[in-house]
C-alpha cells in the first residue's frame, strides 16, 4: 500500500505542476531569480577571495644584504626565517638572479643598460623576499629581523636593510581592510540568501493560496494530511530542479561572458597586470562545477520541498 | 447511528448558530433538515464531519465522540461519511474520474478497484459521458452529479447533503433529489438540508425544523411549517 502511496503521490505531483501550467512557471521564474541571487554571492566571494589573494600576494618584506654578504651566510639566515611559524614563503634572489632580471627588464632602454654596462660590476645586492601567512604577521618578521640585525652588528653586519618600514602603512592598512571585507561580506551574505528564501517561500505560499479550498475538500474525503501534502512537496522539488538546472546555465553563460567583458573594459595591459582577472570567473566555475551543482540544486530542492510543506501545513487544519 | 446531545454552537463574536440542539439519527433514515439561512442546518452538519468543534455538548457517531477523536480517526470517520455541498467543492484541476478517484484513493483502494468503480458511479449518475471533463467544464447539475458520485463511491454508511440542490434549477433539483432517493433504497442513511418546501413534499420521511439555532418540529412524516 505504501508503495501504491508514493507512486500516486508522485504521479499527481507530476500532473498538477503540469496543469497548473502558469503558475509553476512563475514559481520555477521566482525560484531562479533566488537561486541567481545564491549565485551571484558565490561568484561575489570567488571573486573577493582572488582579489585579496591578489593583494596579498603583492606585498611582502624585502631584505637586501651587503655587497659583500657570503651566500652561506644568507642561506642559513633564510633558514632560520623559514623556521618562524608566521612565515609562509622566502624566496631567496641571488646577485646574479637580481642583475639578470633587472637586464631583461630594460632590454629596450639603451641608455640604462649602457649605464649598467660603464658600473662594470655588479651593484645589485643578493634580496630574501618574506611572505607572511597573513598581512598583520609582517610586523613580527620586521621585528625578528631588527633583533637578527643588531645582533648582527657585533660581527660582520650582513643586512643592508629592510624595507618594512616603507611598506608598513599599506601592511597595516591592508590588515585592518581584509577583516572588514571579508566580515562584511558574510553579513551580506546572510541577508540576500534570508532574502531569497523568503521570496521564494512567499511564492510557493501564493501558489499553494490557490489550493487551498481543494486542500480542504481532500480533508472532508477523509484523506490522510501526508496524502494530501506528498504531492504539493513534489510540485516543489520539482521547481527547485528545474530553477536549480535554469539558474546553472544562467551562472554558466555569465561566467564565460562576463570574463570576455571584463578583458574588453580593463584593457589588455590590466589584465597582464592582474593575470588572474583573465578568466576568474569561466576557471572558478568549471574548477568548482559540482560544489556550485550541488549548492545551486540542493538549495532548489530544499528551498521548493520545505516551503511546499510549510505552506500546506496552513491549511490541513481542517 | 448519531446522536446529537445538547449541543450549542456559539462563535467568537457571541453570535449563537445551535443552541442545545439534541436528536438521534437511526440507521437508514432519509432526514430533512428545514430551516431559514441562518437557522443553523450547515453549522449542524459541519459537527458531523468534524468540520467544526461544539462549544458546548457532544455529538457521537455509532458509541464515539466525533470530537474527541485522533487525526487518524477523524479520517477514517469522514471516510465513512459521504459528503454534498451546495457548492459542489469539487476539486478544480481534477477532472471527473479523478475527482472521484481521489475519494477512494484516499480510502485506500486499490487501482483495480478505481478502475471498476468510478466508471460505474458515473453511470448511475448519468454522466458516463463527461468522464475526462473539468469541472469547469460542466453545468452546475453536472458538477453535483459528479460531487454526488465522489460522496457515494465508497459505499458511505452515511450521506451528508448541505443544501445539495440551492443552486440548481427545478429539473436538476427533481434529479439530485432522485438520485439521493435512489442511494437511500440502496441502505444509505441520508441527511439533507434544504429550505424548498417542493423538495420537503417529494421527499416525505422525517423532517426536523430548525429557526436561530433550535430544532422547533421534529415530525415523522414530512411537513414544512415555516
Amino acid at each position: 500500500m505504501i508503495f501504491t502511496h508514493l507512486k500516486r503521490i508522485i504521479r499527481t505531483g507530476f500532473i498538477n505542476f503540469w496543469r497548473n501550467g502558469f503558475l509553476s512557471f512563475s514559481a520555477v521564474v521566482v525560484i531562479t531569480l533566488s537561486l541567481s541571487i545564491f549565485g551571484a554571492l558565490i561568484y561575489g566571494s570567488a571573486f573577493g577571495r582572488a582579489l585579496i589573494k591578489e593583494v596579498k600576494n603583492k606585498v611582502d618584506i624585502n631584505v637586501y644584504f651587503t655587497l659583500d654578504a657570503q651566500e652561506t651566510a644568507i642561506l642559513a639566515l633564510k633558514k632560520n626565517i623559514e623556521a618562524l611559524p608566521e612565515v609562509d614563503k622566502v624566496e631567496y634572489v641571488s646577485e646574479e638572479q637580481v642583475l639578470t632580471s633587472f637586464r631583461d627588464k630594460w632590454k629596450d632602454n639603451a641608455l640604462i643598460i649602457q649605464g649598467l654596462d660603464e658600473i662594470g660590476s655588479n651593484p645589485f645586492p643578493a634580496v630574501l623576499n618574506i611572505k607572511a601567512k597573513e598581512p598583520s604577521q609582517y610586523a613580527g618578521i620586521a621585528s625578528y629581523l631588527d633583533s637578527k640585525t643588531k645582533i648582527a652588528e657585533s660581527g660582520s653586519n650582513i643586512v643592508d636593510k629592510v624595507n618594512y618600514n616603507q611598506n608598513k602603512l599599506v601592511i597595516d592598512r591592508l590588515g585592518r581592510i581584509i577583516p572588514t571585507v571579508e566580515k562584511a561580506g558574510s553579513i551580506i551574505t546572510i541577508l540576500f540568501v534570508i532574502i531569497a528564501i523568503i521570496i521564494t517561500f512567499n511564492t510557493i505560499r501564493l501558489v499553494i493560496f490557490t489550493s487551498r479550498e481543494e486542500i480542504s475538500v481532500m480533508k472532508l474525503v477523509g484523506a490522510s494530511n501526508y496524502y494530501i501534502r506528498g504531492p504539493f512537496m513534489i510540485s516543489g522539488v520539482m521547481y527547485g530542479i528545474i530553477s536549480g538546472l535554469l539558474t546553472l546555465v544562467i551562472l554558466g553563460a555569465f561566467a564565460f561572458y562576463s570574463d570576455a567583458l571584463l578583458v574588453k573594459f580593463a584593457g589588455v595591459q590590466s589584465v597582464n597586470d592582474f593575470s588572474m582577472f583573465a578568466k576568474v570567473f569561466s576557471s572558478y566555475f568549471i574548477q568548482n562545477f559540482g560544489q556550485i551543482f550541488a549548492i545551486i540544486l540542493g538549495s532548489g530542492i530544499v528551498l521548493g520541498g520545505v516551503s511546499s510543506y510549510l505552506a500546506v501545513k496552513r491549511y490541513l487544519r481542517v | 447511528m448519531i446522536y446529537f446531545d445538547k449541543v450549542s454552537k456559539i462563535y467568537p463574536d457571541k453570535s449563537v448558530a445551535l443552541d442545545q440542539v439534541s436528536f438521534t439519527v437511526e440507521p437508514n433514515e432519509f432526514i430533512t433538515v428545514v430551516g431559514h439561512s441562518g437557522a443553523g442546518k450547515t453549522t449542524l452538519m459541519k459537527m458531523v464531519i468534524a468540520e467544526d468543534r461544539p462549544s458546548h455538548g457532544a455529538v457521537f457517531f455509532e458509541s464515539a465522540n466525533i470530537h474527541k477523536l485522533g487525526k487518524n480517526q477523524i479520517n477514517k470517520l469522514r471516510r465513512r461519511i459521504g459528503t454534498i455541498f451546495q457548492d459542489y467543492r469539487l476539486i478544480g484541476n481534477k477532472t471527473s474520474y479523478e475527482n472521484i478517484a481521489f475519494a477512494m484513493e484516499a480510502a485506500g483502494r486499490t487501482d483495480e478497484e478505481i478502475k471498476s468503480d468510478v466508471p460505474h458511479v458515473l453511470e448511475l449518475v448519468d454522466l458516463g459521458h463527461k468522464i475526462w471533463n473539468f469541472p469547469h467544464e460542466l453545468s452546475g447539475g453536472e458538477k453535483q452529479r459528479v460531487a454526488i458520485a465522489r460522496a457515494i463511491v465508497t459505499q458511505p454508511d452515511i450521506i451528508i447533503a448541505d443544501e445539495p440542490t440551492g443552486n440548481l434549477d427545478p429539473i436538476n433539483t427533481s434529479e439530485i433529489i432522485k438520485i439521493l432517493q435512489k442511494i437511500h433504497k440502496l441502505g444509505t442513511t441520508v441527511i439533507l438540508t434544504t429550505h424548498d418546501k417542493e423538495i420537503v413534499k417529494e421527499v416525505g420521511g422525517r423532517v426536523i425544523t430548525m429557526e436561530k439555532g433550535k430544532i422547533i418540529r421534529d415530525d415523522k412524516h414530512g411537513k414544512y411549517v415555516l
